[in-house]
């Protein structure tokens, strides 16, 4: 720690060429202005969700509660107790895609990225080539045809359809591949040579290896899962998810709009203590994000 | 002598292939589960949209063949596909730029300062994409009545006496969207450049500071920037795709179809004649369009920052 300690230190130092305290000061304050404008709404709706009812509505307007409450909180599990749905199911939903599809694409891209990584195998080029198109074009393109698929399967209303396919991608394998392609070649052939198979090789080498990014692939991964609301592949309301759940708390009108605010920052709690965690990893990974011709 | 030179080739062709399979079977192997998913999901469903875009699929019936009708409905008849088209260019000429750069300047300044406060202002810079689905907050905050956040303030300080409209005036639609979209537009592209600065060899600084490189813009301008370019490419393919597949935010906040279709983008149409009118073989059309402005925007602007 602490020769990294002075690493980082002298790293700074080197820094301190070229730069005048006045400029720094104005930029400072400048970018701590735009970093307000950023984080003021989230901190609006985290105050909003301890004010009690009555305080949501006093003019002018107030963005931390007088007299804060966890009322909302509580409300949460018992706001759709009158509907079929317990709201506690909506939340196992989500959990579940999450940690599956989460799981399942940090699998499959890591096992693919290996070979398009350290592998000279035929057919490598055009593979990466169609990834590379795949990273330029939004998963609005294929929605209809996907539902058919997932209709000609059997699929739809199912959970299937809201984890399989975010094994699969494209931004995680791109960013794992670039990532392995960073490993020292002679760690794989002496393992190689020790006798471990590719299978082997993979886990016990090439994995530990790959912290950094098969962590972004996660945060990348939740992102996507966690807050994905409504689709057209599930009607049953008992395979739905939290953030259905929200615009329907939402939807109810004003008096559900603290349990609402509580909701939001449930949301928005879990990608951002991944992230807080994970923080050095993934600019680690993005390191090696970059698009080589 | 023919015979057995063709029974040879024959032969070798089979080892080779035996060879191949023996050489990088477990390649393949390792490849073949994500391989498969982004086939089906991704791939071939590129493939399957073009084919029906010439096609009348309305789900009920057996799709039949109608040439380039629906493409020419679509640009000659359908006005608001025009309007879409329109906004969505607009949009994306707007914040998909806008975008880039905002992330650029800022990874560049976090970038000035020391780990710790680095990480705390990372953090606050990236915490509204991060956050999702949490850009519903902006609803309250432009509210049209009173009690939107906006309106209360500029009221309470007497700007203004009568709520304004935020997100059902024409005349303030266009601002409020572009705000939202900014900003929770810093996402992995911002992550990227950060990391991109970070990772500058440090001695390059010195050498330029002996070679005459006098303060911190001339040292983004020589050197900084020349030795990020991977990053630069990968940011904007990130910010074009986001942008052009902008269409939830502005549906969450000013609703859907928004007034007056003022926000209406291809992502909105799409969905309409996708989810809502069942009309596949139009909205195939409208997705192969949308699918060709967003590779080909891409394409371009990398072969532009290529030649830089």
């Amino acid at each position: 720690m602490s020769a990294h300690e002075k690493k980082r230190r002298l790293k700074k130092r080197h820094k301190k060429i070229n730069r005048s305290p006045v400029t720094t000061f104005f930029l400072f304050l400048f970018i701590a202005g735009m970093g307000m404008f950023m984080i003021f709404p989230l901190i609006l709706i985290i105050g909003n969700s301890f004010k009690p009812l009555n305080e949501l509505w006093i003019f002018p307007p107030r963005l931390l509660p007088i007299r804060p409450t966890m009322r909302n909180y509580q409300d949460m599990f018992t706001v759709m107790s009158d509907s079929i749905i317990p709201f506690s199911r909506y939340l196992f939903n989500t959990l579940l895609v999450t940690v599956l599809g989460t799981a399942g694409h940090i699998i499959l891209s890591s096992m693919c990225a290996y070979p398009l990584a350290k592998k000279k195998f035929p057919g490598r080029n055009i593979f990466f080539a169609l990834i590379m198109m795949a990273l330029m074009f939004n998963a609005t393109v294929t929605a209809i045809p996907n539902y058919i698929t997932m209709a000609s399967l059997g699929w739809i209303n199912t959970y299937l359809p809201l984890i399989v396919p975010a094994f699969s991608a494209p931004l995680g394998l791109y960013l794992m591949k670039q990532f392995m392609e960073q490993i020292p070649d002679p760690i794989i052939e002496s393992a190689r040579i020790d006798g471990a198979s590719q299978w082997k090789t993979f886990w016990l080498i090439i994995m530990p290896n790959v912290k950094s990014a098969w962590l972004t692939l996660m945060l990348l991964s939740v992102q996507g899962l966690w807050n994905m609301g409504a689709t057209s592949f599930v009607f049953s309301e008992e395979l739905k998810t939290l953030a259905y759940a929200l615009s329907q708390i939402l939807a109810g009108g004003i008096a559900r709009q603290g349990v609402g605010n509580a909701v939001s920052v449930v949301m928005m709690s879990v990608p951002i203590l991944i992230f807080i965690f994970t923080q050095a990893n993934i600019i680690e990974t993005m390191s090696s994000s970059g698009i080589k011709d | 002598m023919r015979i057995s030179k063709t029974q040879q080739s024959k032969s070798t062709i089979k080892a080779k292939i035996k060879r191949g399979f023996n050489k990088y079977g477990e390649d393949y192997l390792f490849i073949a589960p994500y391989f498969l998913l982004f086939i089906v999901f991704s791939i071939i469903p590129v493939v399957i949209s073009m084919l029906m875009s010439f096609t009348n699929y309305n789900v009920l019936e057996f799709p039949g063949f109608v040439g380039l009708r629906n493409y020419m409905r679509l640009f000659l008849e359908d006005k608001t596909f025009t309007l879409a088209l329109k906004n969505t260019l607009i949009i994306s000429i707007i914040t998909g730029p806008v975008s880039f750069f905002m992330a650029l300047l800022f990874a560049w300044l976090v970038n000035e300062f020391n780990p710790r406060v680095r990480t705390l202002l990372t953090l606050m810079f990236y915490a509204p994409s991060l956050s999702g689905g949490v850009y519903l907050v902006w609803q309250l905050i432009l509210s049209n009545d009173s009690h939107g956040l906006l309106n209360g303030i500029l009221i309470d300080l007497n700007l203004i006496y009568n709520p304004i409209l935020w997100t059902t005036d024409t005349k303030y639609m266009f601002a409020s969207a572009i705000a939202v979209i900014l900003w929770m537009s810093l996402g992995t592209s911002f992550l990227a450049f950060i990391a991109g600065f970070k990772n500058v060899d440090q001695t390059l600084y010195e050498a330029g500071a002996v070679d005459g490189v006098k303060n911190r813009w001339q040292e983004l301008w020589f050197i900084t920037l020349p030795s990020m370019k991977p990053q630069l490419m990968f940011g904007a393919v990130m910010s074009i795709t986001g942008s052009f597949g902008i269409g939830d935010v502005i549906s969450g906040i000013f609703g859907f179809p928004s007034t007056d279709y003022h926000l209406h983008t291809l992502v909105h149409h799409l969905q309409d004649y996708g989810n809502i009118r069942f009309e596949m073989g139009y909205a195939s059309a409208i997705a192969t369009i949308l699918f060709i402005i967003m590779i080909g925007t891409n394409r371009f602007v990398n072969r532009m920052l290529n030649k830089l």
